[in-house]
C-alpha cells in the first residue's frame, strides 16, 4: 500500500489544491514517513470490532420541520471575493 | 495598583466588585502590557483597544448598578478559531486573514454574557494543526519562559498571554491535546470538558468528532468560573449534550482522603524525559500526602492514539475544509482560468504546508480503496483505546501522568519532522478520541527552568470532581505561583 508520487498528484487533484512537482517530492517524502507510523494500526486485530465514529453514542436531535432561519445573505454576502445582485461570481462553467 | 492586574480570575472579579479597581482601568493596563509584549511574544493576531474599552465601561456601568453578571469586566482573550462578530477571525491562516465573523461562537457569547471583557484573539497554529505554533500564518509564538522554545500549540498564543500575565484567562480548543500541551509547557492550567459539554457553534472546524472548547487560566478555580460561563446546551451544535446546569466549583474544597489515582504503565516508560518523570513522581507523592491512593492500571493499546488520530483527524478535516473554495468566504487567488483552477489556486495560496499536508493525508485516507483499510481500521482501535478506560476507571477514579513527554523545545527543532512533531501529543490524544475530559496542571520546572505539566483525566461528566483534584494540588503547591521573568519585571 505504499504511496507513489503519483499518488500525490492524484490526492492533490481531489482534494483541489494545485501541486508543483518540486512541492509534490516534498509532501512524498513526509507522507511516507507519516503512513510509515500509521501503517502500525494494520497490525492490530479488530475482527468483531464495532467502529467508533463519535465520542458519545447519542442519537442525532431532531427538530420540527419549520423556518428558522433568517435572511442574512447580505450580511453573509459581506465577506465573499465577488458576488453580484446577490449571487457569488465564479468563472463561467456553462458555455 | 499592581496587584488586581496580575491577579486571577476569581480575584480580579473580588477587586472589581470591591471597587479596588476599574475595568476600564485594569483592561487599559492590561492592554499596554499586551502591546508592550506583541512584538517578544507573538501572542496575538488582533488586538481591540477600542471594543474592549468600550465592553470595559459598560461592565463598570453594570458593578455601579449592581446587576453585574458573575465576571463583569474581567479582561480575556479567545483563541483565533472562535468566531467573534465583527472582529476579524483568521484561523492564523492566509486563507482567512481578512475575514470577519458574522457571528459569535457559541462559548463566545456565553463569556459575553457573563460579563467578560475581549481584549483580543490569541495567536495559534495554523487551522490548529500543529503542537508548536509555528504553523501559524502570522509567525510563531514564543514562551515567556524562553522565547527561543515554542510555547506549544495549536492554542500557543492563548496559553503565552496567560502564563505572561497578559490577560488572566483565554480560551483554546483542543483537537489533540491544542489545550493541555500549550498549558504544560507554559507552567499554566489548561481543561479540556467533556466533548458535547461545550458547543462547538462558531468554532471553525478542524476535526469535528474531536474538537473540544476549553479554556486556559492559572487556576483550577478560573477554568471552572469560564466553564460556568461556557457550557451548555445549544441547538446550533447537532452533538451538544442536553445536560442540567452545573457548577462546576461546587467541589472545590472537598478532601481528596479516599482518591484512588490510576497510574498506566503505558505513561511512565522510556521516552520520558528525566526532569519530567521526576517532577511527576514528586506530583503524586503529594497527592499520596493529600490522602490519595495510587493504583497501576493498564491502557495497552493507548500507545496507537497517535496513528488514529492521524487518520481520522485529517480524515475529518479535509472534509471540513473543503469549504475552503474561494467562493463565499476566504482568500481567492489573483489569476486563474476556469473554475477548477481558480479552486486549486485559491487553495494552494491559501493553505499552508501543515495544513496542505494534513488534507492531503485526509483525502488519501477517505480514497477509493483506502477507507476500510484506513478510515475503518481507525475507528475501531478508537473502540479498542476507549475500552482500556473504561475498564481502567473500574480501578481507579482519575488516570494521572505527564501531559507532554517532555518540556518545550526550541523552535525550529522539530518543524522538518512532521512524525517527531505528532509524537508529542501521545499523553492526550487518547481523551479526544474518548471524548472523557482532562485538565494540565502546573507540576514543576526543569533543570532549564521550563515548566513541566501533569495530565489529570476522569470519566465523563465529572469536571467538578477533576478540578476538585487540580485545586487541592494548587492548594498544597506553589507552581502555578511562579511567574516568568519577563512578567516578574512587567509587574514590579
Amino acid at each position: 500500500m505504499a504511496l507513489t508520487l503519483a499518488d500525490v498528484h492524484r490526492i492533490a487533484h481531489l482534494a483541489r489544491i494545485e501541486i508543483d512537482a518540486a512541492a509534490a517530492d516534498e509532501v512524498h517524502s513526509k507522507l511516507l514517513a507519516i503512513f510509515a507510523m500509521i501503517n502500525e494500526l494494520q497490525a492490530v486485530d479488530t475482527t468483531g470490532i464495532v467502529p467508533m465514529a463519535h465520542a458519545q453514542d447519542v442519537m442525532l436531535p431532531l427538530r420540527d420541520d419549520v423556518v428558522t432561519a433568517q435572511d442574512q445573505r447580505a450580511l453573509y454576502q459581506g465577506v465573499a471575493p465577488a458576488v453580484d445582485g446577490g449571487l457569488y461570481l465564479v468563472p463561467r462553467v456553462v458555455e | 495598583m499592581a496587584e488586581p492586574i496580575t491577579a486571577t480570575v476569581a480575584g480580579q472579579v473580588a477587586a472589581l466588585r470591591a471597587r479596588k479597581i476599574s475595568s476600564v482601568e485594569l483592561t487599559g493596563t492590561l492592554l499596554d502590557r499586551i502591546e508592550a509584549a506583541q512584538p517578544v511574544l507573538n501572542a496575538f493576531v488582533t488586538i481591540d483597544r477600542d471594543g474592549a474599552l468600550a465592553q470595559a465601561r459598560a461592565a463598570d456601568a453594570a458593578l455601579a448598578a449592581g446587576n453585574a453578571p458573575p465576571l463583569a469586566g474581567v479582561p480575556i482573550a479567545h483563541k483565533d478559531v472562535l468566531m467573534t462578530a465583527g472582529l476579524r477571525t483568521t484561523c492564523s491562516s492566509r486563507m482567512l486573514s481578512n475575514f470577519t465573523a458574522p457571528y459569535d461562537a457559541h462559548v463566545v457569547a456565553g463569556l459575553k454574557d457573563a460579563g467578560t471583557v475581549l481584549v483580543g484573539k490569541t495567536n495559534m497554529d495554523e487551522f490548529a494543526m500543529g503542537s508548536s505554533n509555528e504553523t501559524s500564518f502570522f509567525g510563531p509564538v514564543r514562551n515567556p519562559w524562553n522565547v527561543d522554545y515554542v510555547p506549544g500549540g495549536s492554542s500557543g498564543g492563548s496559553a503565552a498571554a496567560v502564563a505572561a500575565r497578559l490577560v488572566p484567562a483565554a480560551t483554546g480548543t483542543d483537537t489533540g491535546g491544542s489545550i493541555r500541551q500549550p498549558a504544560s509547557l507554559t507552567g499554566i492550567c489548561g481543561l479540556k470538558p467533556t466533548y458535547g459539554v461545550c458547543s462547538r457553534y462558531g468554532l471553525i472546524a478542524f476535526a469535528s468528532s474531536l474538537d473540544t472548547p476549553g479554556m486556559f487560566a492559572r487556576t483550577a478555580e478560573d477554568c471552572g468560573l469560564l466553564l460556568n460561563a461556557m457550557a451548555g446546551h445549544d441547538p446550533r451544535d447537532s452533538t451538544s449534550l442536553e445536560r442540567p446546569r452545573e457548577d462546576f466549583t461546587r467541589d472545590l474544597a472537598l478532601p481528596l482522603a479516599g482518591l484512588r489515582i490510576g497510574l498506566p504503565r503505558e505513561y511512565f516508560g522510556d521516552g520520558i524525559d528525566p526532569d519530567v518523570a521526576a517532577a511527576i513522581e514528586a506530583a503524586l507523592a503529594e497527592y499520596r500526602k493529600l490522602g490519595a491512593t495510587t493504583v497501576d492500571v493498564a491502557l495497552p493499546n493507548v500507545k496507537l492514539s497517535v496513528p488514529v488520530y492521524y487518520v481520522i483527524a485529517p480524515a475529518e478535516a479535509s472534509s471540513n475544509l473543503s469549504r475552503f473554495d474561494g467562493v463565499r468566504y476566504g482568500h481567492r487567488a489573483e489569476v486563474y482560468g476556469d473554475l477548477l483552477d481558480m479552486y486549486k489556486k485559491s487553495r494552494a495560496e491559501g493553505f499552508g504546508a501543515e495544513v496542505k499536508r494534513r488534507i492531503l493525508t485526509g483525502t488519501y485516507v477517505l480514497s477509493h480503496g483506502y477507507y476500510d483499510a484506513y478510515y475503518l481500521k481507525a475507528q475501531q482501535v478508537r473502540r479498542l483505546i476507549a475500552d482500556d478506560f473504561t475498564r481502567a476507571y473500574q480501578q481507579c477514579d482519575m488516570i494521572m501522568g505527564p501531559t507532554a513527554p517532555a518540556p518545550a523545545f526550541r523552535i525550529g527543532d522539530k518543524t522538518d519532522d512532521p512524525v517527531q512533531m505528532y509524537l508529542n501529543d501521545i499523553f492526550t490524544i487518547a481523551a479526544n478520541l474518548t471524548g472523557a475530559p482532562a485538565i494540565s496542571i502546573p507540576a514543576g520546572f526543569d533543570r532549564r527552568g521550563l515548566p513541566i505539566g501533569m495530565q489529570i483525566q476522569s470519566n465523563y461528566f465529572t469536571e467538578a470532581r477533576l478540578l476538585n483534584v487540580a485545586h487541592r494540588f494548587q492548594q498544597a503547591t506553589d507552581w502555578h505561583l511562579r511567574a516568568p521573568v519577563m512578567c516578574r519585571e512587567a509587574t514590579s
